[in-house]
């Protein structure tokens, strides 16, 4: 084996009962991809924040080139050539491209030489990996995937030789992910060693070397990528076997529970964003939305769940009209049992802030059950908190903890339980499983189908293919804010991809 | 992992850091003291001894804290909903107004303990009201909150000019404030209780209003922390898309929370108009808002650090006062500036220390730096 970059010996970092990393030993080859893949909470996360100085070990070492070192801050972790690119971007977003590589690094007390000096390096960067960005474009204007390049420029504008990135692809679309990729290998032909975090168990085949499972804040194997098999890797992270595609019955549609009737929805520069759409969603059967990020779901989903104001069509839920106007009342819509779990679960989903408990009534709280008069009943949410973490296996259990410390797979979860177990008629979801390990994605898929069982109507918007053709009864592809066409479940990939990529759309349009 | 410091046990972040930031702020002080000429042992002597070493020095101590939880409380309560009001100095001049209504017409024929009653539900409405045109401003028209109470803030200071120089004016009189309110309206002091422990009191005005502070501070807890409307207002202030997910409407919470910050605002008139001054004067209110900003943000926008920090900030009011008077050379501008300092360091750089602190913990115990005991399955 070349020669280790990096090596954690026997790492353990405990945050009060929860054991994140329990004696974690790591050793990652010079000049290649590795690989780390493990369920949610599972403490991949923890272990890079120690590698990277946010965190320190309770005990354990770590080498960096053969040498023991000690890294204490990020400071520490990107003298000793170590660069992280994060899942949520730390970019300033009214600078631009240039302004934020070289914050934090500028070494002239005047900045315009060292602007200049910048501009050069980060010339030759970009050329040398083939990280094309404006260098004077402001961040808030790039799609996330151009995001993505600023941070993995600025860690290497640091020296960086060990590229960490936790989730890349979570919020990038195909396209933007192969073109990561890309950008991923040529590095390593450069020599700069990664480490991947990510739940897509694929993309480890795609691209690493050699990959290591965590379970519990254990490591309990590293393999070398091309011996071994995704199923295997799914079966080492959660202990037993895993259906990467759930198996479901043939579905029995009853009524049209809901009924979208060409809406129209534009933002708030006046741009459309989707346009004319109409489909209805029947009790019991669960309609997929594919479709490339960016291309209208986002609002269509905003529009339906009452929070954004659509310009023209109807919505029916169970018959009656929602108010399109932007003012619909959430709560009212949730009494009529519309349940909504929102794409951005950080931002709209929860209040990271609150404890648990309080993000598990999050839309419920006017409910009696969770009242005593004017009160909170504190005793009542306390219980039915409890209730749902032992139903959907939240980790770690306590309902005080507060949310931002969980893991993003039990963050989902919390939210799910909240929507599902208020037994509604019809349930929206946007990107169910975005960050979410390979056994939740199992334990979510079963669930969602069992709502569809219970003869629910269940509309599904998601980015992943592979998740809209397992679940879905019916398939919808969405381009430009268009319905572009309608699919049964065992429509191709490649079929649904040339929807997705408008090709059949322009095609029909000449 | 969006935090890029980690955690620190809960005694260091409520009681070591805010203990670092005041010590910072003495010591800084003591230099300007220095500066004059004087000797800043001496002066932290004769500061603590006035605000605490004699019972009328804790009397007047806790009068000013009084009314500094009001406004903290005020600030606070705002606070929660991410509103910064920094109209609490307005809305407690025109709660100050409720209260001379209230008086002036009643004082004659009723005794202390009916008219109290009517001044406080006076003091919050007048004080509510004036928080509710620009609460209303900020959720129907977007007009910056922050901009609107400034405003407001001069407008109440005119309109009590007007009254006060004006119709409230009694015939005759040059003082630009009310008549003197008759025995109805003064309320029971509270020196006695000092007493009790043995200390002599000269004269002092701690009056019920102590109480009513307190019981306001649990009420307070209880409002932000067990009733669904105080859930709805922490859930507006952490996010507001996570509010409008949640069917919480921006207006009404919005409106809500500046009425209740109003209220409390406006009942810190009681202190000093029924329980000190029986009338009301021009300028009674002199920055006790202010100084509310400060309280609210040292004592975490927690009513038991509110109380706790109102205390400080009484003790510097009052021992200042004392420290100007013993000590020619000090005047009253550099009390100002020693309670500035504790502003600075307490409120605006409290977060000065702390990387430097957690630093320090993670290198002598790593175990202490992450979140409390968590009795979960472990993950
Ligand atoms: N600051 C913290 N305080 C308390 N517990 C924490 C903290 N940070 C992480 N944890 C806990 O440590 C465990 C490991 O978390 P970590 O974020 O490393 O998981 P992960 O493997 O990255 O999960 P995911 O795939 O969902 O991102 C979890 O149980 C989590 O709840
Ligand atoms: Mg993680």
């Amino acid at each position: 084996m070349a020669q280790a970059a990096i090596e954690l010996i026997g790492i353990n970092k405990s945050f009060g009962a929860v054991r994140a990393n329990r004696d974690i030993n790591l050793e990652v080859a010079r000049g290649t991809i590795h690989g780390i893949v493990g369920e949610n909470g599972a403490g991949k996360s923890t272990l890079m924040s120690i590698l990277y100085g946010f965190y320190q070990a309770d005990s354990g070492e770590i080498r960096v080139g053969g040498k023991p070192v000690s890294i204490s801050t990020s400071n520490d972790a990107i003298a000793l050539g170590i660069g992280m690119v994060h899942q949520h971007f730390m970019l300033v977003d009214n600078f631009t491209v240039l302004e934020n590589v070289i914050l934090g690094a500028e070494n002239d007390a005047l900045l315009k030489s060292s602007i200049a000096k910048a501009r050069s390096e980060l010339d030759r960067l970009e050329r040398e990996y083939g990280l094309e960005v404006d260098p004077d474009a402001v961040i808030e204007e790039l799609p996330v995937g151009l995001q993505q390049r600023v941070e993995i420029l600025k860690a290497l504008y640091r020296g960086a030789e060990i590229l960490i990135l936790d989730e890349p692809t979570g919020v990038l679309t195909p396209a933007e992910a192969d073109h990561l990729f890309r950008i991923l290998k040529q590095l390593k032909d450069q020599g700069k060693t990664i480490v991947l975090i990510t739940h897509k168990l694929r993309e480890i085949m795609a691209i690493t070397d050699t990959v290591s499972v965590m379970r519990q804040g254990t490591m309990v194997a590293t393999r070398v990528t091309k011996e071994t098999t995704v199923g295997e890797l799914a079966e080492l992270m959660v202990g037993r076997r895993v259906l990467l595609r759930v198996e479901k019955g043939q579905s029995e549609a009853g009524a049209v529970k809901l009924s979208v009737k060409n809406l129209t929805v534009k933002d708030s520069r006046g741009v459309t964003m989707v346009d004319n759409v109409s489909f209805d969603v029947r009790g019991g059967e669960i309609v997929g939305i594919a479709g490339v990020a960016g291309n209208g779901q986002s609002e269509l989903l905003e529009a339906i769940s009452g929070i954004r104001h659509a310009v023209s069509g109807e919505v029916m839920l169970e018959g009656k009209p929602i108010d399109l106007t932007g003012k619909a009342d959430p709560g009212e819509l949730r009494d009529r049992g519309l349940a909504h779990v929102p794409e951005d679960r950080h931002h709209v989903g929860l209040v990271l802030a609150f404890e648990e408990n309080e993000n598990s009534i999050l839309g419920y709280h006017d409910d009696e059950r969770y009242l005593k008069g004017p009160f909170l009943d504190v005793d009542a949410i306390m219980a039915d908190a409890k209730d749902k973490i032992e139903k959907y296996d939240i980790r770690p259990g306590n309902p005080r903890l507060k949310t931002a410390n969980f893991s993003g797979g039990n963050q989902q979860k919390i939210v799910l339980a909240r929507e599902m177990e208020q037994d509604p008629g019809v349930l929206i979801v946007g990107q169910p499983t975005r960050g979410v390990d390979v056994g939740a994605i199992e334990f979510i898929h079963k669930r969602l189908i069992a709502m569809r069982d219970q003869g629910k109507a269940v509309l599904v918007v998601s980015v992943e293919l592979d998740e809209i053709r397992s679940l879905s009864d019916r398939i919808l592809v969405m381009f430009a804010g268009r319905v572009v066409g309608e699919r049964g479940p065992e429509a191709t990939e490649g079929e649904l991809g040339l929807l997705m990529a408008g090709v059949e759309h322009q095609e029909a349009a000449e | 992992m969006s935090t890029p410091y980690a955690k620190l046990p809960a005694w260091a972040d409520y009681g070591l850091i805010p203990l670092i930031n005041l010590s910072v702020a003495f010591i800084v002080a003591g230099f300007v003291v220095m500066l004059v000429g004087e000797n800043p042992f001496r002066a932290a002597v004769i500061l603590v001894e006035g605000a605490f070493g004699k019972g009328t020095g804790i009397a007047f101590t806790l009068f000013y804290a009084t009314t500094f939880i009001f406004t903290g409380l005020s600030v606070a309560v705002a606070a929660h909903c991410s509103l910064f009001n920094i109209g609490t100095e307005g809305q407690a001049y025109i709660g100050g107004l409720g209260i001379a209504l209230v008086c002036l017409s009643l004082d004659s024929v009723m005794p202390w303990w009916v008219i109290f009653p009517i001044a406080i539900v006076a003091a919050a409405a007048f004080g509510a009201l004036w928080g509710l045109i620009p609460a209303y401003l900020q959720a129907k028209r977007g007009s910056h909150i922050v901009i609107t109470t400034i405003m407001f803030n001069f407008i109440a200071a005119s309109v009590m000019v007007y009254l006060l120089v004006g119709p409230l004016k009694p015939a005759g009189s040059q003082a630009p404030q009310t008549r003197n309110f008759l025995a109805g309206a003064e309320l029971p002091k509270l020196n006695w209780i000092i007493e009790l422990f043995g200390a002599k009191i000269r004269s002092a005005p701690l009056n019920i209003c102590f109480l009513l502070a307190l019981v306001m501070a649990f009420l307070i807890w209880l409002l932000i922390w067990r009733t669904r409307l105080g859930y709805e207002m922490r859930t507006y202030g952490h996010s507001p898309k996570a509010a409008r997910y949640a069917g919480i409407s921006e207006t009404r919470i919005i409106i809500t929370a500046m009425m209740i910050s109003g209220a409390l605002a406006g009942m810190m008139a009681l202190n000093p108009v029924m329980g000190d001054q029986h009338n009301v004067a021009i300028d009674f209110v002199s920055g006790a808002g202010y100084v509310g900003i400060a309280v609210a943000l040292m004592g975490r926008l927690h009513p038991v650090g509110i109380v706790l920090a109102a205390i400080l900030f009484g003790m510097l009011y009052q021992g200042g006062a004392e420290l100007a008077f013993e000590m020619p050379a000090i005047s009253r501008d550099m009390i100002v500036i020693i309670q500035g300092l504790v502003i600075l360091f307490a409120g605006a750089l409290e977060h000065m220390f702390r990387p430097y602190i957690q630093a320090l913990f993670a290198s002598v115990s790593p175990k202490s730096v992450g979140m409390q005991a968590v009795n979960g399955k472990g993950a």
